[in-house]
């Protein structure tokens, strides 16, 4: 990780790729339209939770309903996202890694990325195995719930999906169909990763911290 | 939202619009970023809107959106390069970003989500 050197990953004249009217490759075009599509995905999972999440159903029939927050560990979300949120920063820093053409420095930023991300969807398994087992809240239990779980239980999918490429990548390095001379294949990959960061940001605030 | 990223971003400069930031600001960025979540759930905490209501509701809300855009330009911006990268990915990005927040808040304001006389959706 140098200090002096310079990152240069996303030149938009790139010479790995045939021309386009674009002067991008279509592979990047493509990865950011498909990024665009995604917007509108988690939209309206955030739109549905944000419909239903007053929709909670007591415990006990005639007791209480108990509002979602209350359920929630805030200080535990908090270090998920925290490690997400670092996950980029390896993200960013294997990409620039390749750039430069050090290839050692390219597998560990990215095994250190995957790592990281098997580390959010443990803690995701946990928090709901919680929120299940113990407390009962299971996807059935009331429309707040099924909502939760089906928007992040998405975002879980598309992490792991992300942690797939991520492997994929880090075996390709191996086989040497990865290396400085194509820097788009992580820097694509990477894009990814930091969409699924993105989407985190936004969840985490309108799901676990506004009540 | 710019002038402030700017200011605490000090490791991106001019010479880095060019060639993207160094591996050093990264980390700084990082700090950044880890920074705004720590203060997001802070706030998020703090005494002063136990009961919130109007106003202060309003507040409470707003400075966690605010820091969560924060948060979602300087990823998108310097961690994706949209900040560097050919303008017609941010356009594209942005663009669909806006389309989307704009349909679901039509949606959500249909269902009279915002209203304090009937949060949520009744069947």
């Amino acid at each position: 990780m140098s200090d002096a050197a310079v990152a240069g990953v996303t030149h938009a004249d790139h010479a790995d790729h045939p021309p386009t009217s674009t002067g991008l490759s279509n592979e990047k075009l493509g990865m950011w339209v498909f990024l665009g599509s995604e917007c509108l995905l988690f939209g309206g999972l955030i739109s549905t939770f944000l419909l239903y999440r007053s929709k909670v159903l007591p415990d006990i029939p005639g007791g209480t309903a108990k509002p979602l927050h209350e359920t929630f560990n805030i200080a535990f979300t908090s270090a998920s996202s925290f490690v997400l949120l670092m996950s980029s920063l390896t993200m960013v820093l294997a990409v620039s890694a390749l750039a430069q053409r050090n290839i050692r420095g390219t597998r560990i930023w990215l095994a250190v990325t995957a790592l990281l991300g098997m580390m959010f969807i443990s803690g995701q398994v946990y928090e709901f195995y919680e929120f299940v087992n113990v407390n009962g809240y299971g996807l059935t239990h009331s429309p707040a719930w099924s909502a939760f779980y089906a928007l992040t239980g998405f975002h879980g999918a598309h992490v792991t999906i992300g942690i797939v490429m991520l492997v994929t990548c880090l075996a390709l390095t191996f086989s040497g169909r990865v290396n400085g001379d194509n820097p788009e294949t992580v820097e694509i990959v990477g894009l990814y990763w930091h969409f699924v960061d993105v989407v985190w940001i936004v969840v985490f605030t309108l799901v676990y911290l506004i009540k | 939202m710019t002038d402030v990223s700017a200011n605490d971003l000090q490791g991106v400069t001019d010479a880095e619009d060019h060639h993207g930031p160094t591996d050093r600001s990264f980390v700084r960025i990082a700090v950044v970023l880890a920074i705004i979540t720590a203060i997001e759930v802070a706030w998020s905490y703090l005494p002063v809107w136990d009961g919130a209501e109007g106003a202060k509701m309003v507040a409470e809300i707003g400075g966690l959106l605010l820091m969560m855009m924060l948060k979602f330009v300087i990823v998108a911006g310097w961690f994706m390069h949209l900040k560097f990268d050919k303008p017609i990915l941010a356009r594209l990005f942005y663009a669909a970003f806006v389309l989307a927040v704009v349909v679901y808040v039509a949606v959500l304001a249909a269902f009279e989500v915002f209203s304090t006389a009937t949060p949520g959706y009744t069947p």
